[in-house]
């Protein structure tokens, strides 16, 4: 039978906050859910299938919360999976939804992913002591903070570049409606002058944490062709290697890079950075934002910072990088994948809303999780990928 | 759809496994097993899934170190589900069926003995107004088992009965962590253990891991004489609220069969934690005396969490791939009280 | 109805209480022993031949366990790390301090400690480092073993010398 066309035909998620006391975690999935029904014009009756992600279990203390979510979910006598990649969950999980219009199997798809990060305590669910390991006390920036440094000494990047990335999120940030943080102010210069948290990384360059969710409706060819503006899925990559090995690349994981290459063979690019209109990637510091740009290949290694720094990412730019302000603006972790995913879609859908690109035809949605070692990518086209 | 076969299985169980909770020390030798049986290498593995939970091993992220076993460098195309790996299986074949891989390995892994497995297990339950009570997943299928021995469904001596067949059963077994001969009068005779279940009615805390190799078409021809072909693949849910559902009952045990198609089946593998679940198992699937249930032994003998579903596919496949049968049914389940459901039926064609 | 009643429930607190038992490997119990000796005992992988510290039960790379023991001085250098500024629960040295990747002359792959006994505006890629051990009679099994590590005064490292571990 080959590989069936599938797209997104419905984008959903919550208002992500600090904590969303006035939902409990049912009610954070179906704010998301119900939004992405209703953008697709479907109701549970016409779901198939129901794939959920999130990032660990011990972040909301519910050990494989989609089975009490069953119902809330309308998965009851429906086939429900559960997936779980580290961060880059929320990318996963947007990519088995579509693997199973892609294989035939289903006709329409709801994939929810979410974190209520509230209900627990994330930095403790992060930090159970392990045996064996030194206890350095630096949490989630400690951990990826040496690796920014490698990028600069690497790059010969300027101090301020990763201050230009936070402020442009912020300021994107300020445009969608469901961002945690609406800081329309920020600039370069506020950012620099915000406490050095994890040096060499600032305050102001560190994403927060939230609540929320976000859903999508995928769905076959035929289903696709009744509404207006599906965003086709023209190509999907995911890519692991180890969190530590001998001489692993921590700057530009291997894993990234290949995932890269298989997505733009995939989807027919060349030049990433000519056929790509905008791209919505998972930049939890701001420094992640140059150093993804390098491992997509949108620009050769070491300069990557020199678009940032040229204004290039900025909405209106060559490439527009994280419209909706990125995870540096809302970042509910288990989601904070499909939101990326979800952004590239509203993106040629042309629902973009305040943060629209203009002209949008053809988008990625990127994320990664663990110790920059797990990657999924997607792209998104508003129109049928050329068979 | 892609004929997609189960090509190889390696397991292993054991009551307490003496090392990390990563389990590499075991996944290292059942990948070495399994690329020996296919003579394959890494490089022949188009796709990778697992399953484990965080909860079991007791910290965040624990499959992360797991993926050492594989060695991923380069990297691999791969997955994880927060589930039994029968589900990381279901993941890999619709993989498979979306032509853009040919082969692909699956592994599940758990160390039970961790920690205290059914209190555990309760944080599966509503978060607001279930596990704040902590009832732990023996009391509640003892509820279960008090229910069907009320309306009449079972009794004491049918459950005893699955007991001892599966017993006898996982004598063949090497991976088997109970078995033996046992009398349905001696069991009876044994203290209870969460009222009406006796202890050997409940599967024992087992530790362990397993992997299948699946290929499509040719690959799955060019590796064995007699692929266990997959004709039939599908799972469902149920509601988790107990006071929702007739909990003698597991309708999407029947959804998820009547779809796969059981009709013809010789051999079932059933994933029944709990001696009356293999009754409600055997009824939603329509299994009448001519279908030999559990000859491995089933999870009663042994039930490494999160692998268990996915050893009963490999039992199942294992006799088909020798010939033992011709069409086999495997079921994997997950949750409280049989909440979530999985069927697999495999043929074999020569 | 009083405002009190009409009040959403916004949250409940539940406690969970779980004990684990949690095993080292083979390979790691091996090091661990070593530490309480005083020991830094790393392992080569049998095909890639990489230095390990701490040996592994699986080579990320090649999936199998590393085997020959070496045994490694308690020097090298940072090859990269931050400055950790925040303030946090639970936290035992007075920031700011250093987190740094640590490579063992002879190893092959970095690991996380550390770096004091100078300020932490001194500390620089490719600076000199050894191990500040505790007391003797405190040593157990333990990574801890190491209180941390601090500058020996020799000159740094090339950046070329340690590139390829960034």
């Amino acid at each position: 039978m080959g590989k069936q066309l599938a797209a997104v035909i419905g984008v959903g998620q919550t208002h992500h906050r600090a904590k969303r006391e006035d939902v409990s975690i049912a009610g954070l999935c179906r704010e998301a859910v119900d939004r992405a029904l209703a953008d697709a014009g479907v109701g549970f009756d016409d779901i198939d299938a129901v794939v959920v992600g999130k990032a660990p279990d011990l972040f909301e203390g519910v050990m494989m919360p989609e089975l009490f979510l069953a119902e809330a979910l309308g998965a009851v006598g429906k086939p429900l999976l559960r997936v779980h990649t580290a961060g880059s969950v929320g990318g996963s999980t947007a990519i088995v939804a579509s693997s199973l219009v892609q294989a035939g199997v289903h006709k329409r798809v709801l994939t929810v992913s979410f974190e209520k990060q509230s209900e627990s305590n994330a930095m403790w669910a992060l930090s159970v002591p392990v045996p064996f390991v030194m206890p350095v006390h630096a949490g989630a920036g400690g951990y990826f903070a040496p690796h920014v440094r490698s990028y600069i000494r690497r790059s010969g990047a300027p101090e301020h570049v990763g201050a230009i990335v936070a402020a442009k999120d912020r300021r994107n940030g300020a445009k969608n409606p469901y961002a945690h943080l609406h800081q329309p102010d920020t600039t370069m210069e506020s950012v620099m002058a915000s406490q050095m948290l994890w040096d060499p990384i600032r305050y102001d360059e560190t994403c927060p944490s939230s609540d929320g969710a976000c859903a999508l409706v995928i769905t076959d060819e035929d289903t696709a062709a009744s509404v207006d503006n599906p965003a086709w899925i023209h190509a999907t990559a995911m890519r692991t290697e180890p969190t530590t090995a001998a001489e692993r690349d921590q700057v530009n994981p291997h894993a990234g890079r290949e995932a890269a290459a298989h997505l733009w063979k995939q989807a027919g690019i060349t030049s990433p950075i000519d056929e790509i209109d905008c791209a919505e990637i998972y930049v939890p510091f701001s420094w992640f934002e140059p150093m993804w740009i390098e491992n997509l290949g949108f620009s050769a290694e070491g300069e990557g910072w020199k678009l940032t720094e040229a204004g290039e990412t900025e909405i209106g730019g060559r490439l527009p990088i994280n419209m909706s302000g990125g995870v540096l603006s809302s970042n509910p972790i288990g989601a904070s994948g499909m939101l990326r995913f979800g952004e590239a879609a509203l993106q040629v859908m042309g629902e973009a809303g305040e943060h629209q690109v203009d002209g949008a035809r053809r988008a990625l949605g990127h994320a990664y999780g663990g110790g920059s070692q797990f990657f999924a990518m997607w792209v998104v086209g508003a129109d049928k990928p050329a068979s | 759809m892609r004929d997609v076969a189960v090509v190889g299985f390696a397991q292993r169980q054991m009551r307490e496994f003496d090392g990390s909770p990563t389990m590499v020390e075991l996944l290292v030798p059942i990948i070495g097993e399994l690329y020996d049986k296919t003579g394959w290498t890494k490089a022949d593995i188009g796709f990778w899934c697992s399953g484990s939970s965080d909860y079991l091993a007791g910290r965040s992220f624990s499959f992360v170190s797991a993926v050492d076993a594989i060695g991923t460098l380069p990297p691999v195309n791969e997955s994880h589900v927060e589930m039994d790996a029968a589900w990381a299986l279901y993941e890999a074949w619709v993989k498979i069926q979306t032509g853009e891989v040919d082969t692909a390995l699956v592994y599940g892994f758990g160390k039970s003995s961790a920690g205290l497995l059914r209190r555990i297990l309760a944080l599966q339950l509503d978060p607001y107004v279930l596990t704040p009570l902590w009832p732990d997943t023996v009391s509640i299928a003892a509820m279960q088992a008090r229910l069907g021995l009320e309306k009449g469904l079972w009794d004491e001596k049918a459950l005893a009965e699955v007991v001892v067949r599966n017993r006898a059963a996982g004598r063949d077994n090497p991976h088997a962590i109970v078995s033996g001969d046992v009398s349905v009068a001696d069991l009876l005779a044994e203290p209870l253990f969460a009222d009406p279940l006796h202890k050997h009615d409940c599967a024992p805390v087992t530790d362990g891991a397993a992997a299948i190799v699946l290929a499509a078409d040719d690959r799955a021809r060019a590796v064995v004489d007699r692929p266990a072909w997959i004709t039939g693949f599908q799972h469902r849910t149920d509601a988790q609220a107990l006071g929702v559902r007739d909990l003698t009952r597991s309708p999407a045990t029947a959804a998820a069969g009547a779809a796969a198609g059981t009709r013809g089946v010789d051999c079932a593998e059933l994933h029944a934690p709990f001696s009356h679940q293999e009754l409600i198992l055997g009824r939603e699937l329509g299994l009448d005396e001519s279908v030999t249930v559990n000859p491995s032994g089933g999870a009663l003998c042994g039930n490494p969490m999160f692998s268990a579903g996915l050893i009963r596919i490999g039992e199942a496949a294992t006799r088909v791939m020798a010939g033992a049968s011709d069409k086999a049914l495997a079921h994997a389940t997950s949750g409280p009280a049989l909440q979530q459901n999985l069927v697999c039926v495999m043929e074999g064609r020569n | 109805m009083t405002t009190t009643e009409r009040a959403p429930v916004t949250g409940i607190v539940s406690p969970v209480r779980l004990d684990y038992t949690y095993a080292a490997s083979a390979e790691e119990s091996r090091f661990l022993r070593g530490l309480a000796e005083g020991k830094i005992r790393g392992q080569r992988c049998p095909k890639c031949e990489k230095v390990y510290v701490p040996p592994r039960g699986a080579c990320p790379v090649d999936g199998v366990p590393t085997r020959d023991e070496v045994e490694l001085p308690d020097r090298g250098i940072v090859t990269t790390f931050c400055i950790v500024n925040v303030p946090f629960l639970g936290q035992r040295i007075a920031p700011p301090y250093v987190s740094a990747y640590v490579l063992l002359d002879g190893a092959d792959i970095p690991f996380l400690h550390l770096v004091l006994g100078c300020e932490a505006s001194e500390v620089r890629m490719g600076m000199r480092v050894e191990a500040a051990w505790k007391p003797r009679e405190d040593w157990t099994t333990s990574m801890e073993n190491i209180d941390h590590f601090r500058p020996t005064g020799e000159p740094d490292a090339a950046y070329e010398s340690y590139a390829a571990h960034l």
